[in-house]
């Protein structure tokens, strides 16, 4: 038997702990840049705020409802998150954490009859220890748990288990395609059209059939919605294949110069993030992009991709490259929305590949690079991030993105605690 | 055959001489296993071409990691306390007993000076724990945050301050009232 564990308007939680006065009221959380809402509370979904809504098509909305905006404050969240699946650890030694609000448990060891008192109560812990609400759902497959989760999310007890094949058959009829954990709106479009529109349709379905229509991945959701579990709880995320990282930027960006500053600055913190996972890149993939949504200027948008004559975790190459790369894509009289760099081809940093190209003498500078780079790593976790950066990064940053409304860092930052009086 | 015909060697034949000169020296038995690893990942060639100085910075900074290493064999009889090492101490051990559940805040009044919690304090919250009779606790009463001893009583909750200047809260039932975690210790700066 499987659980999924998944935290209710997550973000939006997370802000209600160190701000109990939020409680029952309408709440949104915004995309970084102050772009559109990623979270709603229950309230502000009530009043029809959509997910992702721009800001400024709900602005008066926001007005009118007296409906409490926050800029996303991703560290917050990512703590809070952390501290949930440690409580969630205490239930089952099997845990695998899915998204940052989301984590399968596996409750084998259980019996039928202990599961759903179980699974309330792993909802009461959670609640208490860390003040995020949850859902969980309970099944005999990943799939089917996360079925039982949607249900979940509408019973009082917040909990909710398909224990019985029985019950089970009568929930997947009431359940459409594109609801089904895995398929997603192509697919199920696929399906209506050979006459398949609800979940329980495709259960009992002829698994070769669809293996042989459509693939295997498929095959195996059916299967799993039968009841045959084909997945089981991954402890272990895999190793990442590639890592982004980009933002909107606050005021449109023109020059070069600026470009360039925040190009470096996210091939920093990805050599930076690099360096943390024990990986090298040997591809970087630069985008720029105008607003789509400005009518007046010209849309505009270009990717470029350079490869690294050897893998790379250090700061200075992926900019170097990263430059090398902007100056292919950036074209003049442009009013530019946001950029990305990509690290791509990851691979890990002790694996060694012999270039043809470059010499061994390499290994002495690079050994030296490595002490530096670890040197400006350890004074950024003492002194705090962004104390000693690259130069070309800029010092006076034009293109920070927009937080206007970002709460305090209630568990990072010894300045910002809640306080109490 | 005699003596000399034996010694005769063909040229080149044999173990080949060390291009790099060797001394065997004595090291204990845990760095050698650090050379060894080293040399597997090909980071002792690069090392020969290293001037003196950075392998030993190398080398200090892992034995400061790693109290196993603290005495050098050079120094003759080995230290006596090496292997009876217990460690360091860490508050985090004494004051946080459930981490997930532990969380920081700081105090702005001085509602419960009688108990030693002063402005600028910081408490450390445990949610995880229940909120008993006579328990300093984090309240939140009509959505504020607020410090006080928890007193049940048959019919009502009362949130006592520990300074005669500030009056009990009687929590009626048209407060909306809840315990947000237990005060489990208090860090109070004396410079």
């Amino acid at each position: 038997m499987f659980a999924l564990i998944d935290c209710n308007a997550f973000y939006v939680s997370c802000e209600r702990i160190f701000q109990p006065h939020l409680e029952k009221k309408p709440v949104i959380v915004l995309s970084s840049n102050d772009g559109c809402a990623i979270a709603r509370s229950s309230e502000a979904k009530a009043l029809g705020i959509p997910m992702g809504a721009p800001l400024f098509k709900i602005r008066d909305m926001i007005k009118k409802h007296n409906i409490h905006v926050f800029s996303a404050n991703f560290s917050l969240y990512g703590d809070i998150s952390s501290r949930v699946m440690e409580a969630l650890k205490a239930f089952s030694p099997i845990l695998e954490v899915y998204s940052i609000d989301e984590a399968f448990l596996d409750l084998s060891t259980l019996s039928q009859d202990e599961l759903f008192a179980y699974g309330c109560d792993i909802r009461k812990i959670v609640k208490k220890w860390t003040g995020i609400p949850v859902s969980v759902g309970i099944g005999p497959t990943k799939t089917l748990a996360k079925v039982a989760n949607s249900m979940a999310k509408r019973h009082p007890s917040g909990c909710y288990a398909l224990l019985t094949p029985e019950k089970t058959k009568a929930l997947l009829g009431q359940v459409s395609l594109q609801d089904v954990w895995g398929i997603g709106s192509r697919w199920s479009k696929k399906l209506n059209t050979l006459g398949l529109t609800t979940a329980l349709e495709l259960a009992q379905a002829d698994p070769r059939w669809i293996k042989k229509a459509f693939n295997i991945v498929l095959a195996r959701t059916a299967l799993e919605l039968k009841g045959k579990a084909c997945l089981s709880v991954e402890e272990t995320a895999p190793s990442k294949k590639s890592m982004i990282s980009s933002r909107s930027f606050g005021i449109p960006l023109t020059t070069f110069e600026d470009l360039r500053e925040a190009i470096s600055f996210h091939a920093s913190s990805l050599a930076y993030r690099l360096r943390v996972e024990g990986r090298k890149t040997s591809l970087l993939s630069i985008s720029v992009r105008t607003n789509p949504f400005d009518k007046k200027g010209r849309f505009y948008s270009n990717t470029h991709l350079i490869p690294l004559s050897c893998p790379s975790q250090d700061n200075a190459t992926l900019i170097t490259a990263a430059t090398l790369a902007l100056d292919q894509v950036f074209r003049e009289h442009l009013s530019y929305k946001k950029v990305a760099v990509m690290a791509l081809n990851l691979s890990p940093e002790d694996q060694k590949i012999p270039s043809l190209f470059t010499e061994e003498k390499e290994n002495e500078h690079s050994l030296k690079r490595r002490a530096v780079l670890k040197s400006i790593d350890q004074l950024n976790y003492r002194y705090g991030k962004g104390s000693l950066v690259f130069a070309s990064e800029g010092v006076n940053i034009s293109w920070q993105p927009k937080a206007t409304w970002k709460s305090p860092s209630f568990t990072q930052n010894w300045k910002q605690l809640p306080e109490v009086s | 055959m005699s003596q000399a015909e034996i010694r005769k060697r063909k040229p080149g034949a044999g173990r080949k001489p060390n291009p790099i000169p060797t001394k065997a020296i004595r090291l204990p038995l845990p760095l050698v296993q650090k050379l060894q690893e080293l040399q597997n990942c090909q980071k002792l060639d690069a090392l020969y071409r290293v001037d003196i100085g950075e392998i030993f910075a190398g080398k200090v900074s892992s034995a400061l990691r790693s109290p196993l290493f603290e005495s050098r064999v050079q120094a003759g009889f080995p230290s006596p306390a090496d292997e009876f090492s217990e460690g360091t101490l860490d508050l985090n051990d004494h004051l946080i007993r459930h981490k997930a559940a532990t969380f920081f805040v700081r105090v702005t009044g001085d509602s419960m000076k009688n108990v030693g919690i002063f402005p600028g304090d910081l408490l450390i919250v445990d949610r995880s724990l229940t909120p008993t009779n006579g328990k300093i606790v984090i309240a939140v009463l009509n959505g504020e945050m607020t410090v006080k001893r928890l007193e049940k009583e048959k019919n009502r909750v009362l949130l006592c301050a520990e300074n005669a200047d500030y009056p009990d809260i009687i929590v009626t039932e048209e407060d909306s009232f809840s315990t947000w975690g237990v005060v489990t210790n208090v860090i109070h700066s004396l410079i």
